[in-house]
């Protein structure tokens, strides 16, 4: 097959080789089992693990593989959601809980808790939106209070994937009311520490795999030393990891819209209506144009921001929401318009197209809706034309 | 405890046709691959090395230069080390000089604890290197193994059958062929890759072996290959369908009965 030259590295092209054949034979075959019965993905991800594929993000004094180059780890993501994002955004969930700890954690936090993210033993979760705070996450209220050299820890998280299936929980709660996104801090929390306990599992749409959960929090005293930073950092962390992690957003929206559109072509070229495949009709062959040109684009924006990230430029905000809003909607897109491809067929289960188009709907939503991500766009570029205005 | 699995580099046979004409083998433009018994036999080498500390795994090929290509496999999945048995004086040798040969090269080895093979090759589907191995070496031989579990210098072993299973007990060392059941192989680890990259393979000839000349290849091999073909596709039998699935039961047994073969 045709492809661009990204100017990918020897290790980013043998990632890819490597995720390609393992969500082949290991992932392709369980996922429509992991949609029907919500089965988290415990092996794939072990497996996973053994491989070394864990702590593509995280440097090798912490025991991962990370050595400047953020391709690996998000043309792993894109692979794996090739075939199955339920399964991808559990493995990237990972490097959003460790976000945290890797970009504002101090070298004893980095060192006890990304080694073990990095072998696989362990897994991690990114704590943050509650049922009144949602894209106005500045809006928690989730407490921390400083008792000794503890904190103590109320309240409630909602929607936390990896929630109850991980071991580290990177968690937001306000130290001071009164100083609003500046009273916000970043906590550490293990598994099984007292006083905090998962509330119920939710029942999704799409990304069926993945575990969605509510963590609770009551009177759950956390050593002071898991504090990340100084108090009242907690929102930069929160924010600087969306930054990084939103392209592993729109890396998971490309892998997803290339296997629909994978799907789509195969099925157009086998498929016979008035005596010829419906892949030589213009009307369809037309719109698998427009849609594998999308993905192309998509593709593009998402590197770009990446390896531009890796080259040292500093603001890449906007371009970070702009690959995740761009991605997001083409998988949307694709997908859907996979699904008229295959007719009839794409509609029913037996076909992985319906899964396609259920399980992209979240990338529109989730890590920042896209309406967010427009609004920082639009902010920033009312920011960098100030001099225009009035 | 030392483990010495015995691979084989084989052309992918999904891939593979016969030429009508002469019927041979149409090799051309297929992918070599390691035999997928092989990966079951270094699967269980693997998971038997996570289990009892301190154990190494030696993987052993015998093949021409390109075979070093399913060694390196073997180390991205975590072999120790390997042995590539390459020679013109190995060329065309049957299972018995094969055999013969693949135990030369594991005596010149640390001693071996235990020696795994795939349960046969997919290329020539013969089963007898395995236990061939074992003879020459006088060890016991257990084929068709699809579980292990090693204490106390011995290991307990079921063997299985289409219609059931037995659990055998045998000292150690002894030699394994292994079933497609017995696990899932693992794919390499990326570290496992990067190692598998550096590493030079310096073969080992017929002379490193010490093997006996006279032993070895083509001439030394008894067996002959007289013809290949492939098999007539079946044709005829009786077809019933759309009928009621308990009619056609009906009529099967009775037919059964009628050729008295119930």
């Amino acid at each position: 097959m045709s492809e661009l030259n990204y100017g990918l590295s020897e290790m980013a092209m043998e990632i890819r080789s490597m995720v390609r054949e393992f969500a082949e034979t290991r992932v392709k075959p369980v996922r429509a089992e992991l949609d029907e019965t919500g089965k988290f993905p415990t092996e794939i991800l072990k497996e996973l693990g053994k491989m070394d594929l864990m702590g593509l993000y995280i440097p090798p004094e912490y025991g991962g593989t990370f050595e400047g180059d953020s391709m690996p780890n998000l043309i792993a993501v894109e692979e794996l959601s090739r075939v199955c994002i339920g399964v991808s955004v559990s493995f990237a969930a990972n490097g959003l809980g460790a976000d945290p700890i890797l970009i504002g954690g101090s070298d004893e936090q980095k060192k006890k808790y990304l080694s073990p993210l990095a072998s696989g033993e362990k897994m991690a979760a990114y704590a943050l939106t509650e049922p009144n705070a949602g894209s106005d996450a500045a809006g928690i209220r989730t407490t921390a209070v400083k008792k000794g050299d503890k904190y103590v820890l109320n309240g409630t998280k909602q929607w936390i994937t990896n929630g109850g299936e991980a071991d580290i929980y990177t968690v937001f709660a306000v130290t001071d009311k009164k100083r609003g996104s500046r009273g916000v801090s970043c906590f550490i929390v293990e598994k099984d520490t007292p006083g905090f306990t998962f509330g119920k599992k939710e029942d999704k749409l799409g990304i069926r795999a993945s575990a969605t959960r509510e963590l609770i929090f009551e009177d759950c005293e956390v050593p002071a030393e898991n504090l990340i930073g100084r108090e009242g950092t907690g929102f930069i962390w929160a924010m600087k990891t969306f930054d990084v992690s939103r392209p592993g957003i729109a890396a998971q929206a490309v892998g997803l819209a290339q296997g629909a559109l994978d799907e789509s072509v195969m099925y157009a070229k086998v498929r016979e209506q008035f005596g010829k495949p419906i892949i030589a009709n213009q009307g369809l062959s037309w719109m698998l144009a427009d849609m594998a040109t999308k993905v192309e684009t998509a593709r593009a924006l998402t590197y770009a921001t990446v390896q531009s990230i890796d080259r040292g430029v500093k603001d890449y905000s906007k371009f970070s929401a702009m690959c995740k809003v761009y991605a997001s909607d083409v998988a949307m897109q694709v997908t859907t318009d996979a699904v008229q491809v295959l007719g009839g067929y794409g509609y029913m289960k037996e076909y992985p197209v319906e899964k396609m188009m259920r399980d992209a709907k979240i990338l529109q939503i989730y890590e920042g809706t896209n309406q967010i991500q427009r609004e920082i766009i639009g902010l920033a570029l009312n920011k960098e034309y100030a001099a225009f205005g009035k | 405890m030392h483990i010495v699995v015995c691979v084989k580099q084989v052309p992918n046979t999904t891939q593979v046709r016969i030429n009508p004409e002469t019927n041979t083998l149409v090799r051309d433009g297929v992918e070599s691959i390691m035999n997928p018994f092989d990966e079951n036999a270094l699967e269980m080498a693997l998971l038997l090395k996570e289990k009892h500390e301190g154990s190494t795994i030696t993987v052993l090929t015998m093949g021409p230069p390109q075979a070093e290509a399913i060694l390196k496999e073997a180390v991205g999945r975590g072999a120790d080390s390997v042995v590539l048995l390459c020679d013109r004086a190995f060329a065309g040798s049957d299972t018995w000089a094969t055999s013969y040969a693949l135990s030369t090269a594991i005596a010149k080895l640390e001693k071996a604890d235990l020696l795994l093979f795939g349960k046969q090759a997919i290329d020539g589907d013969t089963a007898q290197v395995g236990p061939g191995v074992a003879d020459w070496m006088g060890l016991p031989c257990i084929a068709y193994a699809r579980s292990i579990e090693i204490a106390d210098g011995k290991a307990v072993v079921e063997r299985a059958f289409e219609d059931g299973y037995e659990k055998l007990e045998v000292s150690l060392p002894c030699a394994l062929t292994v079933l497609k059941e017995a696990n899932v192989p693992r794919m390499a680890s990326l570290r496992g890759k990067m190692a598998a990259r550096k590493l030079e393979i310096v073969p080992m000839t017929a002379e490193d072996s010490g093997a006996d000349p006279e032993k070895l290849g083509l001439n030394a091999s008894p067996t002959r290959v007289v013809k290949i073909f492939s098999p007539p596709p079946k044709t005829g039998g009786v077809l019933w369908q759309d009928e009621e699935p308990a009619e056609m039961a009906q009529k099967l047994v009775d037919l059964l009965k009628e050729r008295k073969l119930i």
